[in-house]
């Protein structure tokens, strides 16, 4: 499993820093999406389908592993 | 339905249709499209929104104006204004143990806290905020003349010309000073975009804050599960935001094309509004969508709206909420209405729901 983030479509509210900040942070400069780990364990599933249905621009996007 | 000019319009009332709404590239949230759903005096008559006010215009522009304060926003730096949070509500509530056993809540606390801290955060002077609030609260107002906004807007208008140059004379350390200091923004920017901070900070989280503590001393059940495990305050207070949904009138936004969305034909300049607390209701979504339930983790709510424009505060008014209510309920543990619930006056002719007054009391 595979997370992308993508900062140009970011709009900072955080929600994926609320929801799971030992994978997600946001920039000091200007708040954007700062991925901390890309690949994470398959258990954190769950969490990262909250965050992309959370997330109000659809800047997170999971990619799972074939046949997972 | 039909708004109240006779223009025809459209209300959602489905979570997943209000968020692909919010984020359809077909609808703007440009001020002068927009028309009010309930009736009011105050109409924007295509006015476009002043400069700054990125809160009504669209992107670019929106988000070229929000990206110079999302950084004063994010999850990490609003956990870092707690113990200036926690000083201000500790301050408030001193002020509220004096005034009683028995006091107005939201005179002395929760009308209070949010706006003491967007001043400090912005650097406007303590003696000017109950003027400010005046004013936002005038502009909230539904019932509201033409006549009276006016006078609210000259009165925070005249604020800001006198406030706003001072400033960029004399830039402080704080929100507004590094905005100045960025160089990105001209005066009369800065005056848009202090009066939307001003704005979007005053009205929302106090009502917020007094309408959680009034459904927690409504549903003392649940309050008293709070009380054992203090570890579902983060839970509680989303699931408030949700079921409380304070900005009643929803969000709108109007078809910049003919677009078919929902499987109706919108025409172009048409608006929809989402109802916002039947969203946040919908059976389809929420288990008991009715139930305050201080324990749920489906949250996903949309109080703070969706999409570019979801609120830019609302780890601000997150940290506030917690802070608050954990406060409150811990030096007041006795803290309780001294009128039935049904008998609290309420602001139901304002854009932001909330008691008018709390009337409480506790033990000393």
């Amino acid at each position: 499993m595979r997370i992308t983030a993508d900062r140009e479509v970011c709009c900072a509210a955080g929600q994926c820093a609320l929801i799971a900040p030992d994978l997600f942070d946001q920039s000091d400069e200007d708040g954007s999406v700062v991925l901390l780990e890309a690949q994470p364990d398959a258990g954190r599933l769950d969490t990262l389908r909250e965050v992309v249905s959370r997330c109000p621009t659809g800047a997170i996007r999971i990619e799972e592993d074939p046949g997972a | 339905m039909s708004y109240p000019d006779g223009s025809p319009g459209w209300l959602i009332t489905r979570h997943a249709e209000a968020k692909e709404l919010l984020t359809h590239k077909s609808f703007s949230a440009r001020q002068e499209g927009i028309i009010s759903p309930v009736p009011t005096e105050l109409q924007y008559d295509g006015r476009a929104a002043d400069p700054g006010a990125f809160a009504k215009t669209d992107d670019p522009i929106h988000s070229q104006y929000r990206k110079l304060v999302t950084g004063f926003f994010t999850v990490r730096r609003t956990r870092q204004l707690a113990p200036m949070i926690e000083r201000i509500v500790h301050e408030q509530l001193d002020d509220l143990e004096k005034a009683g056993p028995g006091a107005d809540l939201v005179e002395v606390f929760t009308e209070s806290v949010p706006s003491r801290v967007m001043c400090e955060m912005i650097g406007v002077p303590e003696s000017e905020r109950k003027t400010l609030q005046r004013h936002v609260e005038t502009l909230g107002r539904l019932s509201c003349t033409v006549p009276e906004a006016l006078a609210a807007v000259s009165g925070m208008s005249g604020f800001l010309s006198r406030f706003v140059p001072a400033r960029m004379d004399d830039p402080r350390d704080d929100l507004l000073g590094d905005l100045i200091r960025g160089g990105q923004l001209n005066e009369q920017e800065l005056m848009g975009m202090a009066a939307t901070l001003i704005t979007g900070a005053f009205d929302t989280t106090g009502n917020m804050l007094a309408m959680g503590v009034f459904t927690l001393l409504e549903h003392p059940d649940q309050l008293a599960r709070l009380r054992e495990d203090p570890e579902l305050m983060a839970g509680a207070v989303e699931e408030l935001l949700r079921f409380l949904t304070i900005s009643h009138l929803g969000a709108s936004r109007w078809a910049l094309e003919d677009v078919e969305f929902a499987g109706q034909a919108i025409k172009k300049g048409e608006v929809v509004t989402v109802a916002l607390p039947a969203v946040n209701r919908d059976p389809e979504r929420y288990n008991n969508p009715d139930q305050l339930d201080i324990g749920r983790t489906d949250h996903g709510h949309l109080a703070l709206g969706h999409g570019v424009h979801q609120c830019l505060g609302q780890h601000l008014a997150r940290t506030i909420l917690r802070v608050g209510y954990e406060a409150l309920f811990d030096r007041f543990p006795t803290l309780r209405l001294t009128v039935p619930g049904d008998e609290v006056p309420m602001r139901d002719d304002f854009v932001h729901y909330g008691p008018r007054s709390l009337p409480v009391t506790w033990d000393d």
